[in-house]
């Protein structure tokens, strides 16, 4: 290697690239450090993303992340649609749990336009964003586990997803890209029997969850790969803008649901588990306990349920009723009107934040008046937990990356908009 | 801690006060958009008020939740308006800022050194809408790639605009070197296709 002579290693289509240099002409092999970049399609990274990881035997001693590679341009086409029409777009983000995307957009909208959902709209936004919160966690949970080895975890994580997944198709009709936030409301009524359904599902859900819980929590390889791995205080994750399990794994009680309480949260009794160190480990914990705390929030929603209509009686902002539409002329006009031009908030600007599977969802809606968002930004949450990674990475070992992305959980679609 | 959100209006009077001592009535300007707080600030003063903000007793914001921009064309006097999201955990506040950048050399100070956070957050609004942060340690594109022609989100930037093609990006080395700041990982890469090494003919 003394003559300044490059090593390069390729394996295979989105493998390893290794490339070992010399720091300087004359230096002996012990002072190498060695050039590793994971990504965009490796199999451990589970969405695209690239890493360049510089090491020093294991040890990362720099990284840099490079995300951007599923942007879509989502603000710039938000800006060509009318508000109801972007829904589709929002399920794109988070697919996991595009319900929260949905009613994130909802909510903003409804605040630009100054009005609320009914009572019934809100408590089935709760029950199915809850539902949604726990298939993503399970996602983010069955996949790290999977990465470290523990496949049957995996497996139940993915088949209790099956179980609320159902349910979501119960409701919404579709699986992963529901589009079943509307302005002013939701799509669908629940099912007549969606109840039992849900009690049977939970049921299930539950029983997974007890044996996943047997099979990582007290293991002790899962621990040595997860505990005092990726750590950040509380100081350092309030610094890095981070939000959601990652924050309060680091001990820091803000949830957007007990802090900023939408759709009617405060009615609700639930617990916001915090971690005490800021690790791995503590963030794998956290999401533990928030699968248990989301389906208490489900059960209270569903026996409480109130009566009501599921979306805000005006035509100007909801689709009146078919007959209405048939056989009035003023009907037929907002309906014509309402599907040509869209909802037309006033002038003006709304911030908004829900709590998402990964942390606080904000959307920023710039109004002009007209029937387009005349700019909407998403605050997503993956993205600004990547900015975190480097300072995470530095000094961990190369195997550490796996976890700690793992925990990170972040969701392409949604990082790179 | 507090565990509900303090009305709005006592965050108005403590952030008057607070900024009262460094900053003239005219240049905070406060207002109130759909239940939430703005605070308008010249572009030359945004560093010290963050700053005032983020370390102020009273006031506390120490998280960044969100920086972007908006894009107002020939609207408005200045072109641009970088928007920042405060988030106070200790008095669960939220504060709107914003500054308006002209469009000449759009330039404004990064808050990079106050968040952490900020890093990516100023990333993407430089890469979206060329809105350069002074003082930001590592100012590249972020969404998009380093070869991308224009910032998307202006609003002059088409909506099916073509980019050029760009060179296929052959050496890994060279392309990481970049990625990481390394010049001299560049060097050693063109004394090695300088010393007639075949091998990248060859693939």
């Amino acid at each position: 290697m003394s003559d300044g002579k490059l090593l390069e290693i390729d394996v295979g289509v989105g493998g390893l690239t290794t490339s070992a240099r010399p720091r300087a002409l004359g230096d002996d092999l012990h002072s190498e450090t060695m050039i590793v970049s994971m990504g965009p399609t490796h199999p451990a990274t589970h969405g695209t993303i690239r890493i360049v990881t510089e090491l020093s035997g294991e040890k990362i001693v720099d990284a840099d992340v490079d995300v951007g590679y599923l942007h879509r341009g989502f603000e710039k086409m938000c800006e060509t649609v009318d508000y109801n029409q972007v829904m589709p777009y929002t399920d794109r983000l988070n697919y996991v749990s595009p319900v929260i995307n949905n009613f994130g957009w909802c909510l903003t909208v409804e605040k630009l336009l100054g009005i609320e959902a009914p009572k019934r709209a809100q408590y089935i936004r709760v029950l199915l964003s809850e539902i949604s919160r726990v298939s993503d966690h399970l996602t983010c949970l069955g996949a790290s586990a999977m990465e470290l080895g523990a496949f049957t975890v995996m497996l139940y994580m993915m088949e209790a997803r099956e179980f609320l997944w159902d349910l979501i198709e119960e409701v919404t009709g579709a699986r992963l890209t529901v589009s079943y936030g509307r302005v002013g409301g939701v799509k669908d009524d629940l099912t007549p029997d969606f109840a039992e359904k849900m009690a049977e599902a939970f049921k299930k859900v539950r029983a997974h969850l007890v044996n996943s819980d047997r099979l990582m929590t007290r293991n002790r390889i899962f621990i040595d790969r997860m505990c005092d791995i990726a750590v950040l205080t509380a100081e350092e994750a309030i610094s890095y803008s981070l939000t959601g399990p990652m924050l309060r794994g680091s001990g820091v009680n803000y949830d957007v649901r007990k802090a900023f309480p939408y759709s009617s949260y405060e009615e609700f009794e639930f617990e916001v588990p915090l971690g005490s160190k800021g690790d791995n480990y503590d963030r794998f914990l956290v999401r533990f306990a928030e699968m248990e705390q989301s389906l208490r929030i489900c059960e209270q929603a569903i026996t409480r349920l109130p009566q009501g209509p599921i979306i805000v009686e005006d035509p100007h902002i909801a689709l009146a009723p078919k007959d209405e539409v048939y056989n009035s002329i003023d009907g037929m006009i907002n309906h014509f009107e309402l599907v040509m031009y869209g909802v037309k908030p006033p002038k003006g600007e709304a911030y908004q934040a829900v709590e998402g599977g990964n942390g606080e969802l904000g959307y920023y809606v710039v109004s002009d008046g007209t029937g387009k968002p005349y700019r909407a930004h998403v605050r997503a949450p993956s993205f600004i937990h990547m900015g975190s990674m480097r300072k995470m990475l530095l000094g961990a070992n190369i195997s550490d990356l796996i976890p700690t992305f793992g925990m990170v959980n972040m969701i392409g679609g949604e990082c790179d908009r | 801690m507090v565990t509900s959100a303090r009305p709005i209006e006592e965050l108005r009077q403590v952030l008057a006060a607070a900024c009262g001592q460094r900053l003239s009535q005219a240049d905070l300007d406060l207002s109130t958009e759909r239940g939430d707080l703005v605070a308008r600030i010249k572009a030359a003063d945004i560093f010290e008020f963050l700053k005032l903000c983020k370390e102020s007793s009273d006031l506390c914001f120490n998280l960044l939740v969100d920086v972007t921009a908006v894009d107002w064309m020939d609207a408005r006097e200045h072109r641009f308006e970088v928007v920042y999201q405060l988030l106070s955990l200790t008095n669960l506040w939220r504060l709107t800022v914003k500054v308006s950048v002209g469009e000449g050399n759009p330039e404004i100070a990064s808050a990079t050194p106050l968040w952490n956070g900020a890093n990516f957050l100023e990333r993407e609004v430089w890469d979206m809408f060329g809105i350069r942060f002074v003082g930001h340690p590592d100012l590249r594109r972020i969404l998009m790639y380093e070869e991308f022609v224009g910032h998307p989100l202006r609003k002059d930037y088409p909506l099916q605009a073509k980019q050029p093609r760009i060179p296929l990006r052959m050496p890994e080395v060279e392309n990481t070197a970049r990625q990481m700041h390394r010049p001299d990982l560049v060097t050693i890469r063109s004394r090695r296709s300088g010393s007639g090494d075949t091998k990248q003919e060859a693939r």
